[in-house]
């Protein structure tokens, strides 16, 4: 996994409160600054790419360990 | 250019609350401008004190732990007991509750309208509703919908 500046545990919740709560974090975080985001609801693999090709924020790595999803978002400059 | 999505919400029930409250707080996040105009049964999601229910009954397609007859549906309780038993497996999912989603779409702007004309029609009272909500009709919604990039009718 990259490096990153803020981690989110989202694990155990369902659609749409990863995606809520990613938003949330990556609002209160400067541009260029990435976020380490944990999820286990599958239809993240879909969901986390769509947003962040729709907010900006690009996609730098994601991947699977231990049956959870891991994506590092990093803060775009918008 | 901000992307608009605008929501009718017609239906009262707990199942029927989720669409609206769920695409909307998730497009809110994505950066839409969002609107969701209530109408009939619709305007029970506006209530301060929301007591929303599902019913199995007229429901053929809702799953339930053993088959229940249509004519075993009507007893008391039993809506009382499929509410319980949804409410309890959203939670167990990890699935937010409608007044969860619900905050998170006031607390990202979204505007929610109440249709006058069904306020008017049921006797609702405009105090029993959450602050901070306006009213409207139809030419409201459509002046909004014209210009939306997305239009949903639920």
């Amino acid at each position: 996994m990259s490096d990153f500046d803020v981690e989110l545990d989202t694990s155990g919740l369902n659609c749409p409160l990863p995606v809520l709560k990613a938003r949330k974090a990556l609002s209160e975080m400067s541009a260029g600054q990435r976020l380490h985001l944990i999820v286990t609801d599958a239809g993240a693999n879909q969901d986390i790419p769509a947003f962040s090709k729709m907010t900006g924020n690009p996609l730098i790595e994601s991947n699977e360990q231990d049956g959870k999803l891991h994506f590092i978002l990093e803060k775009g400059a918008a | 250019m901000t992307k608009k999505l605008a929501i009718i919400a017609s239906k009262g029930t707990l199942d029927g609350a989720y669409p609206p409250f769920l695409l909307a707080s998730t497009a809110a996040a994505l950066g839409f401008e969002v609107k969701i105009f209530f109408t009939f049964y619709g305007l029970q999601l506006l209530n301060k004190e929301l007591s929303l229910k599902v019913s199995p009954l007229g429901n053929p397609a809702m799953p339930m732990p053993v088959p229940v007859p249509s004519i075993i549906q009507i007893i008391p309780g039993l809506e009382w007991f499929a509410t319980w038993m949804m409410k309890r497996k959203l939670k167990q999912k990890g699935v937010a509750s409608v007044e969860d989603l619900r905050e998170i779409c006031i607390e990202s702007d979204i505007e929610l309208i109440a249709c006058q004309m069904t306020v008017d029609l049921f006797d609702f009272k405009e105090e029993n509703f959450i602050d901070g909500i306006s009213c409207g009709g139809a030419a409201t919604f459509l002046e909004f919908a014209s210009d939306a990039d997305i239009t949903l009718y639920i």
